[in-house]
């Protein structure tokens, strides 16, 4: 340093900084002064930088909130280990007891776990209950529902294998009907792929909304300090020099927004604990909800960091170069 | 040290601003420029800073044909000249010391050589006792002050002044114009564009007169 400042004074300013080593010096250490006085500037505007920070927070944390309860969903949908059933609907001949044996015969195979005897009597007593209509049932005179096994398959049975051993249950003499319970897992299904969808289209408008916020946060705060930046290309500052301190404005915005969307999605998931909690325990499942944890919540603020600096980096490279010294 | 070439600078389809110019200005020289407003000061100026470009005709700085140099070349070449504006031009929301710091962190010094080399600045135009004042609480020769002291922190072998005495009163203008004599005594290649008549003709200087874009005197032959 002493050296190039020896130089300076024989030469001029213009040829102070020979080295490489000395220009990545002044390089970082203008790097460190932008992003000291873009946080200071920030912070020294307390209220209108945090309401800037929750307008990306709460634009972050929605997609990003919506995708955890999709993934807690997700965990509990698989958790549901026997997500398909057969149900045996038997002739109307077949009684009590041939049912009962048809069941053990069933229960024993490899490829089922259980197989459950739900009689007439029992299907029709839950009916009764369920349905309501109690008085039409008394006046049959016979019991219209035929013996139902529900037979659950084992764990590993799936896709093709399912409807060839429901295939397989159909043929037999006893069975007037196999219908697959499958219907309902592949709508779950369904529905979980369209939520997906719909979450990933909220969270792309989402980003472009905060990209855009970001953007014109960086061109109002260009604008305020044109005449500084005037003044700054007349002495002699580059392009680059002039941006530095806007793209790390960009980035703090979004650093912070990223953090208060992690706040928000956590002090939401803790809001949603006891309730989700209590549902579980209904459903008897251990089923606790799952939040960010600390890579996610370092994700997010990562990610606020990179749309932070992609929406300074548009607003700058759109409004800088037309502010010159005139 | 700055050499004009038959330049011509017109605006869009208007009147010639500068119209075949040819002087040229030698090391350690010190020159003042003047006519009347609207004759061609502030573009001469500009176009040695580069903020326009000539329509015709070579401009030389330092040496080098600005022709040849691009945009991103204008901020190492603005950083070689010392510039002072009539209306300053200084930041008011940053003290004394930090305006006249700005060419030195532009330039990338560290801080303690920007501590050293802009008390001295200050030291030279009389200011050392106010570097941690807001430009706005000084007075106008003063704020002045600040401006010559950022124009020459960065030891620029060439210094540039747009009316720098416009607004002051015939002794501040006088000091000023002493400060920029004691510049360039030590080495510092002076133009001065003035239409002080009555003070710069006191200082006998060459006296580059411009009228309606072209020169009427003060070109060597």
């Amino acid at each position: 340093m002493a050296r190039a400042g020896g130089s300076a004074r024989r030469e001029g300013a213009v040829h102070s900084h020979t080295g490489f080593y000395d220009r990545y010096h002044a390089w970082l250490r203008h790097h460190r002064l932008s992003a000291a006085d873009s946080l200071r500037r920030l912070l020294d505007k307390p209220l209108s930088s945090l309401l800037t920070w929750l307008v990306i927070a709460i634009a972050m944390a929605l997609p990003v909130g919506m995708n955890v309860a999709l993934e807690n969903a997700r965990s509990v949908s698989v958790s549901w280990d026997r997500p398909a059933q057969i149900s045996l609907f038997l002739h109307s001949e077949i009684s009590l007891e041939p049912a009962r044996h048809l069941a053990l015969q069933l229960a024993s195979r490899d490829d089922i776990v259980d197989a459950r005897l739900i009689s007439s009597d029992d299907a029709l007593a839950e009916f009764r209950q369920l349905s309501g209509f109690g008085d039409l049932l008394d006046s049959l005179d016979q019991n219209p529902l035929p013996n139902l096994i529900i037979v659950s398959p084992a764990s590993a049975v799936a896709g093709a294998q399912m409807e060839s051993l429901q295939a397989l249950l159909q043929a037999m003499p006893q069975v007037e009907q196999a219908v697959l319970d499958m219907e309902w897992v592949q709508r779950l299904t369904g529905l979980m792929a369209l939520s997906r969808r719909i979450v990933l289209a909220v969270g792309a408008l989402l980003t472009l909304g905060v990209i855009l916020i970001l953007g014109n946060t960086i061109r109002l705060a260009i604008e305020s300090r044109r005449d500084e930046i005037v003044i700054v290309k007349l002495v002699g500052g580059s392009n680059s020099f002039v941006r530095r301190p806007f793209l790390y404005t960009g980035l703090w915005y979004g650093v912070g927004g990223g953090l208060f969307a992690g706040l928000l999605v956590s002090a939401s998931l803790w809001f949603m604990a006891e309730p989700a909690h209590a549902l579980a325990q209904l459903y008897q499942s251990g089923f606790e909800i799952r939040g960010l944890g600390i890579m996610g919540s370092l994700n997010l603020i990562i990610l606020g960091g990179l749309l932070g600096l992609t929406g300074a980096w548009l607003a700058v490279s759109r409004h800088l170069s037309e502010i010159e010294p005139r | 040290m700055i050499r004009f070439d038959r330049v011509s600078k017109r605006y869009g389809e208007g009147r010639d601003a500068l119209r075949e110019l040819s002087f040229a200005i030698e090391k350690d020289e010190l020159v003042f420029l003047t006519g009347h407003s609207g004759a061609g000061k502030s573009t001469l100026l500009r176009l040695i800073m580069l903020m326009e470009r000539p329509t015709r005709g070579q401009v030389e700085v330092n040496g080098k044909n600005l022709k040849s140099m691009g945009s991103r070349a204008i901020p190492a070449h603005r950083r070689g000249i010392g510039v002072v504006f009539q209306n300053h031009q200084l930041l008011y929301d940053r003290s004394v010391f930090d305006n006249v710091a700005l060419p030195l962190i532009i330039g990338g010094y560290d801080h303690r050589e920007v501590g050293r080399r802009v008390r001295a600045a200050l030291d030279k135009v009389g200011l050392l006792a106010r570097e941690s004042s807001m430009p706005i609480t000084l007075s106008g020769g003063e704020q002045q002050r600040v401006g010559i002291a950022r124009a020459v922190v960065g030891k620029p072998n060439i210094l540039l002044a747009d009316e720098p005495t416009g607004n002051l009163d015939p002794a501040l203008s006088a000091e000023i114009m002493q400060l920029f004599e004691e510049f360039n005594r030590v080495g510092v290649t002076v133009l001065i564009a003035s239409h002080d008549l009555v003070l710069i003709s006191r200082l006998h200087h060459r006296i580059l007169t411009l009228r309606d874009g072209g020169l009427v005197s003060g070109a060597p032959d």
